[in-house]
């Protein structure tokens, strides 16, 4: 499949360099290609040597990957992401207020705007936490949401990752690189910084530890060096100068999280953890868990320890909740949403199913509570055979997806095998909730390798890029 | 610091000598193998290299004979011998990995691809470089994970831990060699000192890199128990047993916590026992038994260590 009316970043409809793409246009054209595959090669021996690497499942289990490195960055404009910031602290602040709403008074549920069984009996939808106050009534701690370019160029949101979003370390350890292969380039240009991430993420979770904590104690929760994002986790805990834990280093007692160090039990007031809800506490959800620590919900219930992003969270990330996240800003906010969404079909409702099945081949279907590009099918992309089979597991299960339009991602030039060429990209920023809403400029750019291919999951060979956001 | 933490850096730093020492190990072998010795001896020695490791049922299921090229397959590269050269270095990549977050990106990335090499390093060309190349790049490699860890850790407690378990390893490792060489150049009863032996307890010295420290302090002819006692007792000699229990008891000092004042103590009276004891009074009273008793002792304060601050040996 080639998509063929795409948005390029770089260059407009007549092939003209757009004007924040000038500079860099031309110092790439007076780069030698064999100098860009010297840096590329650079490049990855530097992160092998680092270790910055993901864990595969599946195929080839246990072995670690690199995340493929493009070495030409994204460039997004001062006022563009101005706009993006805008539509990004809108929608988070509208999901926290969603989530706080549907584990207390249910308003918007009362008020019909969503169809409360949608919520009530989402899979993902936490009854223990109903009736339990948060601090600051923040759940989303950390959001990284998916925003993608279409048609003419307007942002779209893809989805709101609110459990457990990574990709982050990645971001950063890519500007590091850039700076490092590239050192004059950034005197071209006025790049935002991104290296204060791991500073805003720690004060935002010393300002979301329980009331009454003055110096509180911050940990990173993670399933294990066998996790495929543990590269991440590590590398968050040592960049914040907190300690990296797992289930097994900490215990509960009189409602309150320690855990064991070489100097006896320690108090712990904030997790972030990297670890999802079922897993979080064999005692409240599954008992076979041996990532979690038990009684931890307790302890949270009762105030003495906040857990980010908070338990019950999933709800609001979930496909089938999506459709309605302009109608939650609406609601709560009484704003109109900067940023759109993507139009959804929602295969339980029967017009919209009848829709679906006919055009089956134009749209992309996805798993409602799929995540990581493998429960889904992209029409255009796709085989009459398999579009078929995918018929029927939907004929059979329409509760369970949801289609969108195939949506023609724009492309960035991007350095492969043959040269530079375009190549599909999204964009993930990640947006911090505590005192207040923050973010660091840009996001960590997921671009297909494949020629044609839409899939940017790295589960699914898909690379990242440096972004820059330039500053105003 | 995390009680896991602690413990991943521990056995990092434990697997890291530990190769270290059965590349010395296996290398005093090799230089014996190449003097004059009787066939008895050199098969002796091969084989009492696998039994102070405790290796000796394990490898008769893999081989039939003790032949050198047997052990040193077994010990370097067999996957089913936990303690061959290659499961430590891959056991203190994966310690280290666990804990990437606590070590310096220096000392991640040395020990890391200390592993990257050993990983991808096959039989062709470890016959083609020989043996005793192959040691010296397990020792250097060891140098430089040590060198790094002094060079770029903070001084706190995480370096506290990885220098308790260098020097338990080396305490255990030392003596052992020690004893195995002296059992074999010197069976009960036989006097010492012939000429011919004056090779063997230089390779001996040479395999804890102490020969030229030998001559240095004592400027005199090489004579086994002057070997011991450099050994055991010389606390200016890095690689001897009272060297080795200073540095685990000022260690273990600066890291006490509420319970663990009696680890500390019998790690004092162990190192004070080194500091003071004699040469003449430990060959008198049998070497052997003496250094089985250092051992268990040696062994004990692990066990002690890890329920102390560590993960519990359950």
């Amino acid at each position: 499949m080639t998509i063929k009316n795409f948005y390029n970043e770089m260059t407009d409809e007549a092939g003209r360099v757009r004007p924040h793409y000038a500079s860099y246009a031309t110092w790439l054209s007076e780069m030698p290609e064999e100098r860009l595959s010297q840096k590329r090669a650079e490049a990855d021996a530097l992160f092998h040597r680092y270790g910055i690497t993901f864990a595969v499942y599946g195929e080839n289990a246990g072995t670690e990957r690199l995340i493929p490195f493009d070495i030409i960055p994204r460039i997004i404009p001062a006022d563009e992401w101005q706009m993006l910031a805008a539509g990004l602290r809108q929608r988070v602040k509208a999901l926290n207020m969603f989530i706080r709403d549907i584990y207390h008074d249910q308003d918007i549920l009362k008020a019909g705007t969503i169809p409360s069984e949608q919520v009530l009996n989402n899979a993902q939808y936490r009854k223990v936490m109903q009736g339990v106050d948060v601090a600051r009534d923040i759940y989303a701690h950390i959001a990284g949401v998916d925003v993608v370019r279409a048609g003419a160029g307007e942002y779209y949101v893809l989805e709101d990752n609110l459990r457990v979003p990574s990709g982050v370390s990645y971001l950063l350890e890519n500007r590091k690189m850039m700076m490092r292969l590239f050192p004059r380039l950034f005197s071209r240009y006025k790049v935002a910084p991104v290296d204060r991430y791991p500073d805003m993420l720690l004060n935002m979770l010393r300002s979301v530890a329980p009331t009454g904590v003055t110096d509180p104690t911050v940990v990173v929760m993670t399933p294990g060096a066998y996790n495929s994002a543990y590269f991440e986790h590590a590398f968050l805990a040592q960049q914040m100068g907190v300690e990296l834990v797992e289930g097994q280093d900490m215990f509960v007692k009189d409602e309150q999280v320690f855990m064991r160090t070489t100097q006896g039990p320690q108090r712990v007031d904030v997790i972030y953890r990297r670890v999802d809800d079922d897993f979080i506490d064999p005692l409240a959800f599954r008992p076979d868990s041996e990532l979690g620590v038990r009684g931890i919900l307790g302890a949270y219930q009762a105030g003495r320890v906040t857990v980010t992003n908070a338990i019950g969270s999933g709800v609001a990330d979930d496909k089938s909740i999506y459709p309605y996240v302009p109608d939650m800003i609406r609601f709560y906010l009484g704003e109109e949403p900067i940023l759109h969404n993507v139009p959804t079909y929602m295969c339980r409702k029967k017009d919209d199913l009848a829709y679906v099945l006919e055009h089956m081949a134009e749209l992309v279907v996805k798993e409602v509570h799929g995540a990581g590009g493998y429960g889904m099918l992209v029409g255009p992309a796709s085989t009459k055979a398999e579009i078929d089979d995918f018929r029927e597991i939907v004929k059979k299960f329409p509760e369970r997806y949801i289609a969108q339009p195939t949506l023609a991602l724009s492309a960035c030039p991007t350095f492969v095998e043959a040269g530079i060429a375009p190549r599909h990209i999204d964009l993930r920023p990640f947006v911090l909730s505590g005192e207040e809403i923050q973010m660091i400029p840009g996001g960590l750019t997921r671009v297909a390798l494949r020629e044609g291919s839409l899939v940017v999951n790295s589960s699914q060979g898909g690379g990242t890029k440096d972004t820059w956001v330039l500053e105003a | 610091m995390l009680s896991r933490t602690a413990d991943h850096l521990y056995w990092m730093a434990r697997y890291m000598e530990r190769a270290e020492n059965i590349a010395r190990m296996l290398d005093v072998n090799l230089r014996m193998s190449m003097m004059p010795q009787s066939q008895v001896q050199e098969d002796q020695a091969w084989g009492a290299t696998l039994r102070i490791m405790g290796l000796e049922t394990a490898f008769h299921e893999r081989h039939s004979e003790v032949t050198p090229d047997n052990v040193l397959e077994f010990m370097i590269f067999d996957e089913t011998n936990p303690s061959c050269i290659r499961n430590c270095l891959r056991a203190a990549r994966e310690n280290a990995h666990a804990v990437r977050g606590t070590l310096t990106s220096e000392l991640w990335e040395t020990t890391n691809g200390t592993w990257l090499k050993m990983r991808d390093f096959t039989r062709e060309e470890f016959a083609d470089i020989g043996a005793g190349e192959f040691f010296e790049w397990v020792k250097y490699r060891s140098h430089l994970s040590r060198g790094v860890t002094i060079g770029t850790m903070l001084q706190d407690e995480a370096l506290r831990f990885i220098r308790i378990g260098t020097f338990l390893e080396r305490a255990d490792n030392t003596a052992r060699i020690l004893d195995v060489k002296y059992q074999i150049l010197l069976p009960a009863g036989e006097a010492e000192g012939g000429a011919a032996d004056y090779y063997q307890w230089s390779a001996l010295l040479r395999s804890v890199s102490a020969f030229e420290v030998y001559r240095k302090v004592y400027r005199d002819l090489i004579t086994p128990s002057r070997v011991a006692e450099l050994m055991l007792l010389r606390v200016d000699m890095p690689r001897s047993l009272a060297r080795c229990l200073k540095e685990v008891y000022t260690n273990l000092q600066r890291v006490s916590n509420a319970q663990s004042a009696e680890t500390e103590r019998q790690a004092g009276e162990l190192e004070a026992q080194l500091r003071f004891g004699r040469i003449d009074d430990i060959v008198r009273g049998g070497l052997h038994s003496y250094i089985l008793r250092l051992l268990d002792r040696v062994q004990g304060l692990s066990n002690r260590i890890a329920d102390d601050f560590l993960v519990p040996v359950s």
